[in-house]
């Protein structure tokens, strides 16, 4: 793939140039031509991340603008999902008189896939759009070229901060919302049941293993990264003015809920066939 | 119209183009340009919309790359430069935006602040202080400084550009469009910004325009832009003089009211 991609999109330019309209066709060129591109971008990412100056005070500015922001929405999904999910189950369970496993199904459901899945849907929602839409709109008013040209490198400034921002928050957030989320439900049992909330967080995470949460994390990181790179992605080159500002904040979200459930698909499948093995 | 030329140095030409090309797909926008901008000069492109001046002087400050020619700044060989050196050199030209492209997350302070911040990063916060103080007044707008640019007019957001590319205290100046979208008295006044700019910085400036009284007001010299190549080059006499129909009718244009 390393090898094809750029050959094919070099071949792609080449035929740009001999004015040749496409090479496979006009949607295809542009799909392996973006490929290509999200390749470079992420290249680019990797290798400001680790030379000097680094833009510490940014990364802790949109941290807090991007998890501190998010909070209110995530507890309410959060919990909201803990309830309902537990609310749901219920009725289930209940006819096989296995009420008391809804601490334990109601902890895998959140811990391996709710907690990091809704978090990533949501930050995908309110930061990858929100990233899109002000980087684009910097780019149409040229305030992107105006850092180039005071000597300050905007692609640090503006998408390492970013990018690494929500790689590091949305794990924290999903942290944060798999919390809520076992109070929402341990709330609905509560009231149908006596029990207390020790004994169900034991019942709860006698069933969670280490490589649960452990691969939780790394989804939770992954979602994070698809987050910020596709909304920088987008929003860094946005075109066509007002109009690309708003086709970039759409197509950051459209583009990372897409990719979060490909990716949530892929780790699944892997994780699955350790546990098999394990 | 200008004419103390006693400033300019014509011995040394800061920046110096050959056989500029540019092109966007099969628009050929720039088809061999030839400048010389001497230190201390200040050079006014004209010519109508969309004749490639924005162009111009965005492949200078190395915003966009040339398809073909030769482009030397302060010195350097622009192809020649990797990306450090095009940001050491990128210190020495200030670039006044047509929008003037002020940070709107920021205060006028912060937008100011922000160059000195990333590129002299041993400065004390009180010197940064005093250089935010000092091109603020250069531009008579000192008591903007805790406001956002969403809450000044288009004049004072083009002065505020301005300020914040001299903040760096830059030798060349690259003003786009500096008073398109201004109302007449407002533009005499960035007109008299510009020259004032010259005069305390001893600046070099491209001034790029259709707006022949700023033409006549700040440049040394004119150099009109048509079909991607300059046709007539001179003082502001000398370029209407030139008998070129279409020089005269921009000029007709402008003074319609004449």
């Amino acid at each position: 793939m390393a090898f094809f991609l750029p050959l094919l999109v070099k071949t792609i330019y080449m035929a740009e140039k001999k004015e040749r309209e496409y090479v496979i066709s006009t949607k295809a060129d542009s799909f392996f031509l973006d490929v290509y591109n999200v390749w470079l971008f992420i290249k680019q990412f990797f290798k400001e991340l680790f030379s000097p100056p680094f833009e510490w005070k940014e990364i802790i500015r949109q941290c807090y603008n991007i998890g501190y922001r998010s909070l209110g929405l995530v507890s309410l999904t959060g919990f909201i999902t803990g309830l309902v999910f537990t609310k749901q189950s219920r009725p289930s369970l209940a006819e096989f008189g296995a009420t008391s496993w809804l601490p334990s199904l109601i902890a895998i459901a959140i811990i391996r896939a709710l907690a990091p899945l809704v978090t990533a849907l949501i930050a995908a929602g309110k930061v990858g759009s929100n990233i899109g839409a002000e980087l684009g709109s910097m780019r149409v008013t040229e305030q992107i070229d105006a850092m180039e040209v005071s000597a300050t490198n905007p692609f640090k400034f503006l998408v390492v901060t970013r990018i690494v921002a929500t790689t590091i928050v949305v794990p924290l957030l999903a942290i944060y919302s798999g919390c809520v989320g076992m109070f929402g439900s341990y709330l609905n049992i509560a009231a149908n049941e006596h029990i207390s909330i020790k004994a169900f967080f034991q019942a709860a995470f006698d069933s969670i293993s280490f490589l649960d949460i452990i691969t939780s994390m790394i989804k939770a990181t992954m979602f994070g990264f698809t987050i910020g790179v596709a909304g920088c992605f987008k929003g860094y080159y946005t075109t066509h003015g007002t109009q690309g500002v708003g086709r970039a904040a759409n197509s950051a979200v459209v583009i990372s809920m897409f990719l979060i459930f490909i990716e949530e698909m892929v780790i699944v499948q892997i994780v699955n066939s350790f546990r098999v093995t394990g | 119209m200008k004419n103390l030329r006693t400033h300019i140095d014509t011995n040394e030409a800061v920046i110096h183009i050959r056989g500029l090309e540019k092109s966007f797909g099969n628009n050929h926008v720039l088809r061999g340009v030839d400048l010389d901008v001497y230190r201390g000069e200040n050079v006014v492109v004209l010519g109508r919309s969309g004749t490639g001046k924005s162009v111009l002087i965005k492949i200078i400050v190395g915003l966009l790359t040339a398809d073909n020619g030769y482009v030397e700044v302060l010195g350097k060989n622009l192809s020649k430069l990797d990306i450090v050196e095009l940001r050491e050199l990128r210190l020495r030209i200030g670039f006044s935006f047509q929008n003037s492209a002020l940070y709107d997350s920021m205060t006028i302070g912060e937008n100011l602040a922000f160059p000195l911040k990333r590129n002299k990063r041993n400065l004390a916060p009180k010197e940064i202080e005093n250089s935010i103080n000092e091109v603020l007044e250069e531009v008579g707008l000192l008591q903007t400084i805790n406001q956002r640019p969403s809450e000044l007019s288009g004049g004072q957001r083009k002065r505020i550009g301005i300020a914040r590319t001299l903040i760096l205290k830059p030798d060349i100046m690259l003003y786009d469009e500096p008073t398109a979208g201004l109302d007449p008295i407002t533009s005499m006044e960035i007109n008299n910004l510009i020259n004032e700019v010259q005069n305390d910085f001893h600046t070099s400036s491209i001034i790029i325009t259709h707006d022949l009284t700023c033409a006549k007001i700040t440049g040394d010299r004119l150099a009109v832009l048509l079909d991607g190549k300059f046709i007539a080059e001179g003082d502001f006499t000398e370029v209407f003089e030139h008998g070129d129909e279409r020089i005269q009718s921009f000029y007709d244009y402008n003074f319609i009211n004449d």
